[in-house]
């Protein structure tokens, strides 16, 4: 139901008596904090009385009475409405520290792991002439080669996938775009290996080019086109159709409008997709191991030759399982998340240069 | 507003052109060189660079495939390069099968590959060997552990039959009465077995299985020798650095994966009750001793070899790993055959295989390496 | 190819098909359309549309083509391997394409993909939609920006890093909860644990990986269209008087659910496919199980590609691996497919402020 069509019966008074007061009952604002402590009291105290000896646990009971205690005092004091407005609020708070804990475990063990290794001269030398009980080396070829991999494939991808998703949005209609949208589907559920073998037999077996960094970045260029095809197309249909009928109104062409009005004001939600799908391809692995082949060497350019990339860089290094090659192996993990961080940070910034003052 | 607008698009091409520059200074910061790091193997490379013979070999050598020679591929490829500045060599794993469809398709110099060439794949090799065929080289070798984790069992004693049977679910107890009869004295524990084994195609799998076919006695082990784990039975994790990982946390956990890998992560490997006068361990010397008497089972100048899995010899580990390089022995492309011949022939010599010793390695017997470094002189 | 109609969509909704002229919008400056002298642009403005429709619908012709090529291959290997197949492709329990008597089939693999992607969804989707409305609507504003950019930089972090700290990391510390599920909700299939004690590389553990991976994909996604709820709408709940969560539930929700559904269905699609993270947490079987909680009985078809590829035979070992691919893709096709549909349905709870 949407809020246009409520009525003021969809949110009954409390009670149907007579009101005596004007405000109702509320619980004091200091209240939540109360049980707040009181439940993590409650928490460690029967953790400690099982003997539990995961503090996850205890966190977890802490969570259980904090919520459904509060809900039943509200509820007496304030009655259903409240205490399933404060419940939702809990609710909501608790899964967005139940959603912190993984993610920031993941950062804060890829650091304490990959820190360490990550100096200077990790950055700025390649893996040439290394052996296993070598505690050198570095990451700078597989630096280049994800850089380059990553950017043709954005380049080739974003432009077509955002005309794609113009055309299904703002033309579309009939069996060309219902195709389009169809096949669009199929290409979402591509496994990442599947792409790589499709270029490594067209490609390099049909064709006959050689590994390199550009056949890499066609297969993922062949993954990122649906993610960004699918984000683009939802974010466009989200402009409100005024923006569209003001513009029109005022004689300006429809190829204007849709550069001049509707793209940017789908700028950051664009934005997002097109980081979505760059940071899944970022740390594709398989494609790329089929068809860069990998390299120890520097090599700078992605159209001859062997190359390496990041996420081959910490697979063949964990894959190595030797001391020393599981720390690069880290190392690299850390200086990938950077990268794809940084970038997705740059492109926040450019789409809020370019974004329409009064988005929110 | 123009004035605005042309300040942000200014911005906007401040942020593009900072974020070019930024990539060519990045361009041009990098080193292909590393420094020895003070380590063992700086020491070595030097030593037997003196051993290698460049030849006239120029350019770039492109190989790939078993993963399980990665490590000797690597120490040889640094040996290679700090003596023939002329030639760059890639070794890409992926995969024995990998390897040699790459090398079939035509799209590298040499394959690694754990097992040798099926007779299907050395009839498709006459399409790239334009003059001859593909051939295998025995050239990588390496015992195959058995690691084990069972805290207050120090010297646990395995044989063939037992294996079988605890990898295939037949025997599913550390103190079933089969395993207490080769440990008398020992404390073993009444937990579940946790066999581990290989999720991809391995060549450890191959030579273990192998192994168990050939020695376990019939009806023990029904599975043949195979590169993919036969049973539904156990856990799995993929890469021998995958178990060797599982073997480390799990208590009770039984694998098999290649010495080096055992050595690194500190695990326990059992001995092996091979019908010697004494359970032999695992070690690079014993292994040795088992693979002097395979056989070669090659046709023509194809040196793959079968391993005597059942060997009862004094000091013999029967679980062993050999793996091949696989190249042209005639129809090699021109260009890049002196730098392979000369590099292949480093590997196969006894400085080459020494160099790789310290990492779990066995020297090749001079019964194979002879007959192998002979054959590269052939190679056209 | 008729070109289509040039009026252009009518009442745009999110992420539904509104129905052609169900709002009459104004005649456009569409290639097509009857020459108007008021709609006239300036100068170029026919030309300008001419070549940007031929474009966007060149672009769309050119993905076209670049999938039909992509099906039309892996139809044609798929199928190869199905003709060599001993088994029954679809109903066998194993996976065996190397031998000389290749005997292999995906019914372990689809049960497998979909239970981990089942888990992976009903843990990420309420938290996801639950983190996504704690920074549209609940968290104070400055701080909601921040917490927007965190979750988008989570979202940066790459699968193998997931594999490399799931199978490092969170595989021991599963241990515990696999225990306690296994001995309070055993009496549930699902919950069910044969070994107890087994080292928890399960598809219960893929799962929970896969929830953290997808996660921030569902959370943006559903922040981006919250955000877009018309003001309108929300005002008009709370001054009839509704609490706040009243007010997201009778005017956020409805608007953003489309959203909240393709952004699903996005991570869905990431689960369904997704390979390194799955192949080295989980401990390989093929038997169709619906045990969660006991390691080595199942896998899914994508960690099985890539467990299996670097030491497939060729053709047949390949081809079959490429045949379960062409499942992957129609189960995908099923969830993308019911997607649409719910959208479609519900097309009428999300009213555009018109």
């Amino acid at each position: 139901m949407s809020a246009a069509e409520l009525t003021q019966d969809d949110f009954p008074r409390e009670a149907a008596v007579p009101v005596r007061r004007l405000t109702q009952r509320r619980l004091p604002r200091w209240a939540p904090w109360l049980f707040l402590v009181v439940a993590a009291a409650v928490g460690s105290g029967i953790g400690a009385a099982a003997g539990l000896k995961s503090h996850l646990q205890w966190g977890l009971i802490a969570a259980a009475v904090f919520v459904v205690g509060q809900w039943a005092v509200s509820a007496s004091v304030e009655g259903r409405r409240r205490a399933t407005d404060r419940l939702a609020l809990s609710l909501v708070g608790a899964s967005f520290l139940l959603a912190l804990v993984p993610l920031v475990a993941v950062l804060a063990y890829t650091i304490s792991k990959g820190a360490g290794k990550l100096n200077g001269y990790f950055l700025t030398h390649s893996m040439n002439g290394v052996s296993a009980l070598d505690n050198t080396g570095g990451v700078y070829h597989a630096l280049i080669g994800t850089l380059e991999q990553v950017g043709i494939a954005t380049l080739i991808s974003v432009p077509v996938a955002l005309l794609t998703a113009v055309y299904l949005v703002e033309y579309g209609r009939g069996k060309l775009a219902k195709a389009i949208t169809f096949f669009v589907d199929v290409m979402t559920g591509i496994p990442s290996i599947v792409a790589g073998l499709f270029i490594l037999s067209f490609w390099l077996l049909t064709l006959g080019f050689n590994y390199s960094g550009f056949a890499g970045a066609l297969a993922l260029a062949i993954l990122m086109m649906p993610v960004v095809v699918r984000s683009t197309e939802d974010m466009l249909r989200l402009v409100p159709d005024e923006l569209r009928e003001a513009s029109l109104a005022l004689g300006v062409p429809r190829w204007r409008t849709i550069l001049k009005v509707v793209l940017p004001t789908a700028l950051s939600g664009i934005t997002t997709g097109v980081m979505l799908a760059i940071a899944r391809v970022a740390g594709e692995t398989a494609p790329v191991l089929l068809l860069v082949f990998g390299n120890d060497r520097i090599n700078n350019d992605p159209f001859s030759g062997p190359q390496s990339s990041l996420p081959l860089f910490v697979f063949e290094e964990y894959g190595k399982g030797n001391t020393f090659s599981t720390e690069r192996a880290w190392a690299g993990a850390l200086l990938l998340i950077i990268i794809v961080m940084l970038m997705n940070v740059a492109a926040r910034v450019l789409a809020r240069l370019k974004a329409p003052k009064n988005s929110r | 507003m123009n004035l605005n607008r042309i300040g942000r698009s200014k911005r906007v091409m401040a942020l593009g052109a900072l974020a070019a520059a930024g990539a060519l200074a990045l361009s041009a910061c990098g080193s292909d060189t590393n420094s020895g790091g003070g380590s063992k193997a700086g020491a070595s490379s030097s030593s037997s660079s003196g051993s290698i013979a460049c030849g006239s070999g120029k350019g770039q050598l492109l190989g790939s495939g078993s993963t399980a020679q990665q490590n000797a591929m690597d120490q040889w490829i640094k040996d290679y390069q700090a003596a023939c500045s002329g030639t760059t060599i890639n070794y890409g794993g992926g995969g024995s099968s990998t390897g040699r469809t790459n090398f079939l398709d035509g799209k590298t110099t040499f394959a690694g590959s754990d097992a040798p060439l099926k007779a299907a794949e050395i009839t498709q090799s006459k399409k790239v060997c334009s003059s001859g065929s593909a051939i295998d080289l025995p050239m990588v070798g390496g015992p195959i552990a058995i690691a084990y984790n069972l805290p207050g069992v120090d010297n646990l004693v395995l044989d063939a039959k037992t294996l079988a049977g605890i990898f295939s679910g037949s025997i599913t107890k550390w103190n079933a009465p089969e395993i207490a009869k080769l440990n008398p004295g020992a404390k073993l524990p009444s937990s579940t077995i946790q066999a581990f084994h290989r999720s991809d195609g391995s060549g450890t799998t191959y030579n273990f299985s192998g192994y168990l076919n050939d020695a376990a006695g019939t009806g023990a082990w029904k599975f043949g020798q195979t590169s993919d784990w036969p049973t539904k039975t156990g856990q799995s994790a993929k890469g021998s650095d995958g178990l060797a990982a599982q073997v480390k946390q799990v208590q009770g956990s039984i694998s098999y994966f290649e010495l080096s890998y055992a050595k690194n992560s500190q695990l326990q490997t059992a001995k092996i009750n091979t019908g010697a006068s004494a359970p032999v361990a695992v070690s690079t010397d014993a292994a040795a001793k088992a693979i002097s008497t395979a056989k070669v089972v090659g046709q023509g100048s194809d040196l793959a070899l079968h391993l005597d899995y059942a060997t009862k010899a004094d000091g013999a580990y029967p679980i062993s790993l050999v793996t091949y390089e696989i190249v042209c022995d005639k129809g090699n492309k021109a260009a890049t055959l002196p730098a392979l011949k000369s590099f292949l022939k480093y590997t196969a010599s006894s400085a080459g295989q020494q160099s790789i010793a310290q990492l779990g390695y066995l020297s090749l017997p001079s019964a194979i390496s002879d007959k192998v470094t002979a054959q590269i002189d052939k190679l056209g | 190819m008729t070109p289509p109609p040039p009026t252009r969509r009518p009442a745009t909704t999110p992420g539904g098909q509104a129905s052609p002229g169900s709002v009459p919008g104004p005649p456009s400056g569409g290639p097509e359309a009857p020459d108007h002298p008021s709609l006239r642009g300036r100068g170029g403005g026919r030309a300008g549309d001419r070549v940007f429709l031929g474009l966007s619908r060149g672009a769309g012709i050119l993905l076209l083509i670049v999938i039909a090529a992509i099906a039309g291959f892996l139809l044609y290997r798929g199928i190869n391997a199905i003709k060599v197949d001993q088994g029954n492709f679809l109903t066998t329990a194993g996976w065996d394409p190397n031998g000389l008597k290749p005997v292999f089939g995906v019914a372990a693999l689809v049960v497998g993909t979909v239970l981990s992607s089942i888990v992976a969804m009903v843990i990420a989707v309420p938290v996801g939609v639950g983190v996504a409305l704690f920074i549209s609507h609940y968290a104070p504003r400055r701080l909601a920006q921040l917490l927007g950019w965190v979750v988008d930089l989570l979202a940066a972090v790459p699968s193998v890093v997931y594999g490399l700290w799931g199978t490092l990391f969170l595989v021991p510390k599963m241990m515990g909860i696999h225990t306690w599920l296994g001995s309070y909700l055993g009496w549930v299939p699902v919950f069910n644990q044969s070994q107890p004690g087994a080292y928890p590389r399960t598809l219960f553990t893929a799962g929970v990986v896969l929830a953290i991976m997808v996660l921030p994909i569902i959370t943006a996604m559903s922040r981006e269209v919250f955000l877009q709820t018309p003001r309108a709408h929300e005002e008009a709940a709370l001054a009839l008087g509704a609490t706040r969560w009243e007010m997201i539930r009778t005017a956020v929700l409805p608007f953003g659910r489309p959203g909240v559904i393709s952004g699903s269905m996005l991570a869905l699609g990431r689960a369904l496919g997704e390979t390194m993270a799955v192949a080295m947490v989980i401990s390989q079987g093929f038997n169709v199980t619906l045990h969660l909680l006991d390691p080595g009985t199942s896998t899914t078809i994508a960690a099985n590609i890539a467990n299996g590829f670097g030491e497939a035979s060729r053709p047949v070992g390949v081809d079959a691996l490429i045949a379960s691919g062409l499942v992957l893709f129609v189960i995908t096709l099923i969830v993308n497919g019911i997607a649409r549909w719910i959208v479609a349905r519900r097309k009428e709870f999300a009213g555009s402020a018109a």
